[in-house]
């Protein structure tokens, strides 16, 4: 999933100065799965402004939404009807979803509740760690089923570096080193000639904004482009 | 000849090279190289010019070597993947080359975590791998990595390093073997001080035949005093630095320990001379430029060959 956390609650209360009238919309998937930006965090982060603003004596009227995906067309549709009653949008969804509720409504200025942080896993209830930087071109099945390019410091791709440290990332004694991890998994496999074989130079495809379109799909593109 | 350089003259004639290192200053002072290079002349058979190590900022590695040239010495230019993507690294390697650069060292670099600048942006837009093949390339078939011609290619003597004594112990052998593959023509060890662990290495280089298709200097840094023997042992990631040799600097007495770590570096060089597989020495002395004469002239390597 697409792990995200709160902004510092002063930098979200800067954002929205000035306005009395603002919608706070949330996203039910990834951001509500990592207790980031869902139902219940709509609901802290409006108090905390409701209270807040009742201090400094500016009282601010923040409602309340939460979507399923703001990353989804069909489920913004709900916004429609009563965005023209808040001066401003805050949405507490990842980048995306930001993003495409600011397309969707160009007149209404938009600001993000969250700082979106990574792909990544759930190790425990409150804690998440990346496992994957969507580069576009997956070396997985070569090395192990562990990210060199997400897992080591370097991302590098014919690794382990010098700086192995008793098994660890000379960044950090509490981080493991992804090549030994990698060197490690495939030798009890049995499988160490496929990190043998030098790797080329990575075509990194994220450079520039990525578009997917499915096999057989080409056409719901084209017919959406004016 | 790949590249012509006196590194890989001394090393094809079959001398056992030696082979020195200078840090370029955190500033604008040429006069700083030109000093600590007055005292590498003649004593080396090329010196390694470091690239912002430690990610520190420091005058750029391509500069300090052209000075170095200036003051007749022949330089090492090391390139580390951490702050150039390939266009900027394909580039300073032609102007370095123009300026008569003939060897370079090729590395990850460390984490910038570590310098002066620890929010950059670590480029590793390719690996200390994929370094010393473009540098092949673009020896060997005269192309870019993008596949483009180059006129007039540089003709660059591709060096490499290897730690012995990092984990995964048993892989270390492998990739030394994948970067000879990938084009490397020397390699320069991590500082040795765990002798056991090396000898233990170079002999699995043998036996692999990888010392017969590079050159393999053995690492070498003199512990200047005992607080720089711990600090090393306990810091600095992917060293061995054995307790025996901690208690023997120990053992030397007030004011003795760095005559200690002379007499141990010294020892060392004798059994690299004679260890089979090991073509030479990379002596860093880190910050201790003014004191390789006196190693040089003790470890019996001088003078130096004339190829």
């Amino acid at each position: 999933m697409i792990v995200a956390k709160r902004k510092p609650f002063e930098e979200i209360k800067g954002l929205i100065k000035g306005y009395n009238k603002v919608l706070n919309v949330g996203c039910g998937t990834c951001v509500a799965v990592c207790l980031a930006g869902g139902e219940k965090e709509v609901a802290v982060l409006n108090a905390e402004l409701d209270m807040a603003r009742k201090l400094e004596e500016s009282p601010i009227e923040v409602g309340a939404l939460t979507v399923e995906r703001q990353c989804d067309r069909e489920y913004l549709e709900p916004l429609d009807a009563i965005v023209n009653d808040y001066e401003a949008i805050l949405s507490m969804a990842c980048g995306a979803g930001i993003q495409f509720v600011a397309e969707r409504f160009p007149q209404t200025p938009v600001f993000p509740a969250v700082d979106t942080t990574f792909i990544g896993v759930n190790q425990g209830v409150g804690w998440y760690e990346e496992r994957c930087r969507s580069c576009s071109s997956c070396v997985l099945g070569m090395t192990g089923g562990i990210c060199p390019v997400t897992m080591c410091a370097k991302g590098l791709y014919n690794g382990p570096c010098g700086g192995t440290n008793k098994g660890n990332c000379e960044i950090s004694k509490d981080q493991p080193c992804a090549w030994y991890l990698i060197y490690e998994r495939l030798e009890k496999q049995g499988r160490l000639d496929s990190i043998m074989a030098f790797t080329p130079a990575s075509k990194w495809e994220n450079q520039v904004p990525r578009t997917v379109i499915q096999p057989g799909y080409e056409k719901s593109k084209a017919d959406a482009t004016p | 000849m790949k590249s012509g350089s006196n590194l890989e003259a001394i090393l094809e004639a079959g001398h056992f090279a030696f082979t020195g290192e200078l840090g370029p200053p955190r500033g604008t002072n040429g006069e700083e190289v030109k000093k600590k290079a007055s005292y590498l002349k003649g004593m080396v058979d090329s010196v390694n010019i470091t690239d912002n190590q430690t990610s520190v900022v420091r005058m750029s590695s391509w500069a300090a070597c052209i000075i170095l040239i200036q003051e007749g010495l022949e330089p090492n230019f090391q390139m580390v993947c951490r702050d150039r993507n390939r266009l900027a690294m394909q580039s300073d390697i032609l102007g370095a080359y123009t300026h008569g650069v003939r060897n370079m060292l090729c590395l990850s670099g460390d984490h910038q975590k570590f310098g002066d600048h620890p929010d950059a942006m670590g480029v590793f837009d390719i690996d200390s791998m994929q370094l010393i093949n473009m540098v092949k390339q673009m020896r060997d078939e005269g192309k870019f990595l993008g596949g483009a011609d180059i006129e007039d290619p540089p003709k660059i003597f591709i060096g490499a390093a290897s730690n012995p004594f990092a984990e995964p112990y048993e892989w270390r052998v492998h990739r030394l073997a994948k970067k000879i593959n990938a084009g490397t023509d020397f390699i320069q060890t991590q500082c040795v001080y765990n002798m056991d662990r090396f000898r233990e290495f170079m002999k699995r280089v043998v036996d692999m035949g990888l010392h017969e298709k590079c050159y393999i200097l053995a690492g070498v840094t003199p512990m200047k005093s005992l607080g720089m023997a711990r600090y090393i042992a306990s810091q600095v990631p992917g060293m061995d630095v054995p307790d025996s040799l901690i208690d023997r600097l120990k053992g030397a007495g007030k004011g003795k320990v760095a005559e200690e770590g002379i007499k141990f570096a010294l020892e060392q060089i004798e059994e690299f001379k004679e260890m089979e597989g090991v073509a030479g020495v990379h002596l860093m002395a880190i910050e201790w430029e003014h004191r390789v004469p006196e190693i040089a002239e003790r470890a019996g390597v001088l003078p130096r060959p004339k190829p």
